[in-house]
Order: C-alpha cells, then sequence, then structure tokens
C-alpha cells in the first residue's frame, strides 16, 4: 500500500520541458510510475517522449486526472506553481527546487495546509514507493527494493547510502522519502511517521536526520506518545561548528541549538535505536527486524 | 549573508527607530574627532565586526574624553578579534562605531525569526535583555513572549500592541516599543531576513533606543535584493568559502588534514562525522552537489590541492546521475593543473564505474577505490595518520 503515492498516483511535471524536467520524468516514468503529463505555460501541444505537455496545471489535471506533481522550477519563481498545484486540485506536490526563499515556501505552505494538501521538499529528492513501481523524484531507482521499512529523510545522496545498505541487507523499503533540506519545508517527520504508523505495510522505519531546527526532537516526543513501531536513526553533523551552513539551508546550528547531540539524546532517550557509523545501518536494521 | 551592527542601525534609523547618536571610523584620529563631536561625557567604541561577544573579545571600550582615545580606537582597529563566536582565528575589525553613552533604565530584547515548524514569521520579545536569548531560552524560558505573524495578513497592530504592553506598562513606551516591533517585522519581510534582532532595546529616560541591532539576510533571497549586495562586507567572511560558494560549491573550512569531496550535503556532514569516528580529522566540509560535472569535482579537486594542510583527499560520492568517468576527469585535470598529487582514497557509487577506474588507472595517480564506505574511512584515516 506504501504512503503518499502508490501504483495508482498520476503524475504530472511542472517544468517538464527544462533540461532536468525531461530527464527526471522520462527517468521516473522508465521506472514505472504513470507520467500523464506536464505542464510549461506557451507549449501545449508539444510532447515529451510521447507525454502530453499543457499550458496550466488546471488544463493538465482536467485531461488527465492526474493527482501528482512534481515540480522543476527555479527558485526565484517556485512559490506561483506550488500556488497553481493547490489550485487544480493536486493533492501531493514534490519540489524538489533548491534554494527558494524561506518567506516564499513559507506562503506558499500557508495554502497547502489550509487546502489539506501535502507538499513534499522544497530542496527534496522526491518519494518512491518501490512495491508499487511509483517513482516521483531523482534518486536512482535500481538500489531500493520492496519491502517492510519506510525511511524518512531530511537528506539527498545520504537517503541514497542508507537505502542501498538496507536493500544490501536484504531490508526491502515500503516507502522512502525526502522531507528537504530547508529549514521550512511541508510534510515532517511525524506527519510521514503518522502514515507509517497507519500504513500495514510498513512494519518499521528510518529517521535520517541532521543538525538545524528541531524536527528530530519533536518526532521522538511524537515517538513516545503514539509510535510502536521499531525505529532506527542517524543523525548527521556531530562535527559541524556552529553557526556554519552546512550545505543545507536548514543544516544550521544556531545559538547552541540544533545539534546532532541533543536529537541523538532525543532520540536515543525515546528508544530509538541511534547508528553512530553510517556504514552500518542496513546491518543495525536487519538485525532490528529480527 | 550579515550585516554589521552600523548597517543594520542605519535601516532601522531610516524607518524611524530611535539609535543613539554616533558614527563609524576607520582611524583612530577619525574616532577622536568623532568622540568630540558627540559632546557627551562618555563615549563607547564598538568594534564592526560580523560576530557577538564582542564586549569579552575587547572589542568594546567604554570612554570618557579624559581618556586616550586614539590609543585604544588603534588598538581595536588595528587587530583581528577573536570572540566566543569567531573561531581562533578571529575576524578583522572593518571599521568602529562611536556613540554616545546613554544611562539604561531597562533592557528588552526583541527578535525576529521564521518559525520552521510553523512556517510562520515569529516576533520573540523579553523584559530581560541584554543576555544571550539562547541562555534565556535555557533558564528562563516563560521569560520570551512570542506572538506568530498571520502568513497573509502579516503582523496585526493588536499583536505588535500586545507585546509591547508586556514589556512595558508605560503607555508612552509601550507605544514606542508597538513601532520598534512594527519595523523589525517590516524590514524580516521587505529584506527576506533569517534574523532582525535588537538587544538589548532599552529605555533611557522614557526614550526607546536601539543599542545593538543585528540583520542577518537570507542566502535564497538575496538575488532578490541586489541593492543590499553592496552592504557585504567580504572581510568577515571565509574568502575560500565565498569564492567556492560562486562557484557552486559548499565549502567550510574545518580543522584537520584529510580534504573530503563529497556529492550532497548530508552524506557530506556523514563522511565527516565517519572520518572522526575512526580517528580522523576532516580539513573541510565540500558538496559537490547531487549531480556534480567535470568542472565542479575540478574546481573542489583544485581547493583541496591548494590547502597546504590536507595530506589525503576522500572522495565520497553516492550517485545514479553523476557518472565515475566524469568524476575521474574532473579529478585528474585538477591534478594535471595544479602540478602536484595528494594520495586519494576513492569510494564511489554510479554510473560507469569501470571507465571511471580505468581512467584513474591509466593516469598513474596514486588513487585507492575502496567499494566499502567504512573500509575506505579507515584506510584514509591510516594514510593520514602516516604522512
Amino acid at each position: 500500500m506504501a504512503i503518499l503515492v502508490n501504483k495508482e498516483s498520476r503524475v504530472i511535471c511542472q517544468g517538464i520541458t527544462g533540461r532536468n524536467g525531461t530527464f527526471h520524468s522520462l527517468a521516473c516514468r522508465d521506472y514505472g510510475t504513470k507520467m500523464v503529463g506536464g505542464v510549461t505555460p506557451g507549449k501545449e501541444g508539444e510532447t515529451v517522449d510521447g507525454i502530453p505537455v499543457f499550458n496550466t496545471v488546471w488544463k493538465a489535471v482536467r485531461e488527465t486526472g492526474a493527482d501528482v506533481s512534481i515540480i522543476f522550477i527555479p527558485a526565484a519563481h517556485a512559490r506561483d506553481p506550488i500556488l497553481e498545484a493547490v489550485d487544480a486540485g493536486i493533492q501531493v506536490i514534490v519540489c524538489i527546487t533548491e534554494g527558494i526563499p524561506p518567506l516564499d515556501t513559507a506562503s506558499a505552505l500557508h495554502t497547502v495546509r489550509n487546502e489539506g494538501r501535502r507538499l513534499i521538499g522544497p530542496n527534496t529528492p522526491g518519494v518512491i514507493s518501490p512495491g508499487e513501481k511509483c517513482k516521483v523524484g531523482i534518486m536512482p531507482g535500481y538500489i531500493h527494493k520492496p519491502g517492510p521499512v519506510g525511511v524518512i529523510s531530511r537528506s539527498g545522496t545520504l537517503t541514497y547510502e542508507v537505502v542501498d545498505q538496507l536493500t544490501r541487507n536484504g531490508v526491502g523499503q515500503s516507502t522512502c522519502l525526502g522531507l528537504g533540506g530547508d529549514p521550512v519545508v511541508g510534510l515532517s517527520f511525524i506527519d510521514c511517521l503518522k502514515m507509517f504508523r497507519d500504513d500495514p505495510e510498513t512494519e518499521a522505519v528510518v529517521l535520517i536526520g541532521e543538525i538545524g531546527g528541531s524536527a528530530e526532537e519533536q518526532a521522538a516526543e511524537f515517538i513516545k506518545r503514539e509510535f510502536n513501531k521499531p525505529v532506527a536513526a542517524y543523525v548527521a553533523g556531530r562535527g559541524a561548528p556552529p553557526g556554519k551552513r552546512m550545505g543545507h539551508a536548514g543544516a544550521i546550528i544556531s545559538g547552541g541549538s540544533g545539534t546532532a547531540q541533543s536529537k541523538i539524546q532525543a532520540l536515543t532517550g525515546v528508544g530509538v535505536t541511534v547508528v553512530d557509523n553510517i556504514a552500518q545501518v542496513g546491518a543495525v536494521v536487519r538485525k532490528m527486524l529480527g | 549573508m550579515n550585516l554589521h551592527e552600523y548597517q543594520s542601525k542605519e535601516l532601522l534609523a531610516q524607518k524611524g527607530v530611535a539609535i543613539p547618536r554616533g558614527s563609524v571610523c576607520y582611524e583612530p584620529l577619525e574616532a577622536v574627532i568623532a568622540a568630540r563631536q558627540l559632546k557627551t561625557d562618555k563615549v563607547v567604541l564598538k568594534a564592526q565586526v560580523h560576530s557577538g561577544g564582542r564586549g569579552k573579545g575587547g572589542g568594546v571600550a567604554v570612554l570618557s574624553l579624559a581618556d586616550d582615545i586614539r590609543s585604544r580606537a588603534a588598538e581595536i582597529l588595528g587587530k583581528r578579534l577573536v570572540t566566543n563566536q569567531t573561531g581562533p582565528e578571529g575576524k578583522p575589525v572593518s571599521g568602529l562605531l562611536v556613540e554616545e553613552v546613554i544611562p539604561i533604565d531597562q533592557e528588552i530584547y526583541v527578535g525576529v525569526v521564521l518559525d520552521r515548524i510553523s512556517g510562520k514569521v515569529t516576533v520573540m520579545a523579553s523584559p530581560e535583555g541584554g543576555m544571550e536569548i539562547e541562555t534565556l531560552a535555557r533558564e528562563a524560558p516563560e521569560k520570551i513572549f512570542t506572538v506568530a505573524a498571520h502568513p497573509v495578513r502579516g503582523l496585526s497592530p493588536f499583536q505588535a500592541r500586545q507585546l509591547a504592553y508586556r514589556l512595558s506598562e508605560d503607555k508612552a513606551v509601550a507605544r514606542q516599543l508597538e513601532k520598534v516591533i512594527t519595523v523589525l517585522y517590516d524590514i524580516f519581510v521587505e529584506y527576506d531576513c533569517s534574523l532582525v534582532e535588537i538587544n538589548p532595546l532599552i529605555v533611557s529616560g522614557g526614550k526607546v533606543v536601539a543599542l545593538d541591532a543585528k540583520v542577518n539576510l537570507d542566502d535564497n533571497a538575496l538575488f532578490r535584493h541586489p541593492e543590499l549586495e553592496k552592504l557585504r562586507d567580504r572581510s568577515q567572511e571565509d574568502s575560500l568559502e565565498l569564492s567556492a560558494r560562486m562557484d557552486g560549491l559548499s565549502y567550510i573550512r574545518l580543522d584537520g588534514d584529510i580534504g573530503c569531496i563529497v556529492n550532497g550535503a548530508g552524506l557530506a556532514m556523514a563522511t565527516l562525522d565517519l572520518i572522526s569516528l575512526h580517528g580522523g580529522s576532516p580539513a573541510n566540509f565540500l558538496d559537490v552537489g547531487g549531480g556534480a560535472s567535470e568542472q565542479a569535482v575540478a574546481d573542489a579537486m583544485s581547493i583541496l590541492l591548494d590547502d597546504k594542510r590536507v595530506k589525503v583527499v576522500f572522495i565520497n560520492i553516492f550517485g545514479g546521475i553523476l557518472r565515475c568517468d566524469v568524476l575521474a576527469r574532473g579529478v585528474i585535470r585538477a591534478t594535471r593543473e595544479r602540478g602536484l598529487q595528494l594520495p586519494v582514497v576513492a569510494r564511489i557509487e554510479g554510473t560507469n564505474i569501470e571507465e571511471g577506474r580505468r581512467l584513474f588507472e591509466e593516469s598513474g595517480l596514486s588513487i585507492a577505490m575502496i567499494p566499502s564506505l567504512d573500509d575506505a574511512a579507515k584506510l584514509v584515516v591510516e594514510k593520514a595518520a602516516a604522512c
């Protein structure tokens, strides 16, 4: 069953005629995703290797019944496409774009939340449900395999590292998603934990966190109160110096808070298995599942 | 991008917030003249650096006109200021703010941030100003009041008023506080800030004055505020970090001797942690981006080759899109251009691995390709120790 995206998901790509939009739309389709259309204003009638392009999301949804959108639009103009997708009825919006001004994200998020939709990201590699052959993102499909573990991560390539290890250890994934590396993002750890809690296919969860903010601490609180499935976690940035943005806009220790140590402490305190050595996550999870 | 205190104060003053009388000086003699012109009993000299903790670091001096202002100004201007936030190498003092000293009846904290969880612009205020907000947050969080602005309506007047009257029951003071709070919010939103803070905001003889000010601009939004770019002070930023960013790389200098090149910020942080776990010391954080190009890899490798502290290079790349032959070409090109070598340990997961391996072998460079991340990290730590 998985969460967020499955074999019934009908996906459009906003920004499909751009280089990244085209490349990844085709890669998703190759994986098995139902890529039903794309949107680039002014290019309706064109196709991208057979995928129809529309002028507006409204038109695309009307013609294709799309309910998921993946956005590859440059940061300076990325707020409007999110709003457009919500307005057109899209349920799950995956915003790959990095570099969006946080106030723009916050503004779009207000509308997304008001309308009861889901925003994944921004600055995310996307979401994939291997058992459903549905990939809405830029992650390499080949490292995934279907199985019982949900993966929620603030990272991109670090997520792939963990997923690859899980697969090599014989542990498949129900759904993997990247929350995004920005300080303000749509779905949170808690949002996803709730969905995984209610997903019968998911037996355990892996959290991949990093410095900055308090999302992991909040997740720990939630796990203590409302989550009974086993959880393993890795938190990146133990050695990060304070005050420096470590690549991700949201990965910054400011005023002493947001340290890896505080997150690790919070998670360990509620029974989460926190892994110290990134290279051992796969083995630890395999053992955890018994 | 951060602004200096004096720049932040100018922004506030433009919008009607009272600041102490004063001016920025760049020479000791200027400071003397500026001090005399203030015609007050005492003046304060404040080093302009992008850092807090300036007082403890010796960057702030309160003097009377009878004191040797010139020598003190020369002393502060001439050195690199080391504070608990700058790191041991400190930062050069860009200027000296010479201000009148005014009596303090009350110290207040006011700051504006974008709350990450709620996604709302949030104003925080406390009647316990003057101390580090983080300390207050830890020790007496009940003394910090917050209001969250509505994402569409913005900050309503009643919200600013509500905060103001919690900070002071004096009507005249509260009205001024209301204005300051509104201005801080307006600046935050108008300039896409990550932080706007006055600590302390003081009450002096019934007048509300910003004794210190901090404005940090969000890097992601700078593109739409080109006029603010001229406020950038490059002397306050690590030049290598800045130039790397211009090349599309994320680079942060650390203390060790193992140079790192990784694709992806989270994986880069995890790589540093793994090296430390095995007893090594990373020289830097470097993210070449999820789908690095040959140029990006060459630029990254050049940075490490130029860094005299680096003894060994660790390349950790995981990318379905990144081709290993592209990686190899980038590394080899940089090495040839610099005309010097560093031993490299590479752990690469991606496409075209065989082609990459072949290129490395033919290049004659010392490159160990280790498939296991743990083994690769252990090896690089061993090699660094052996150098």
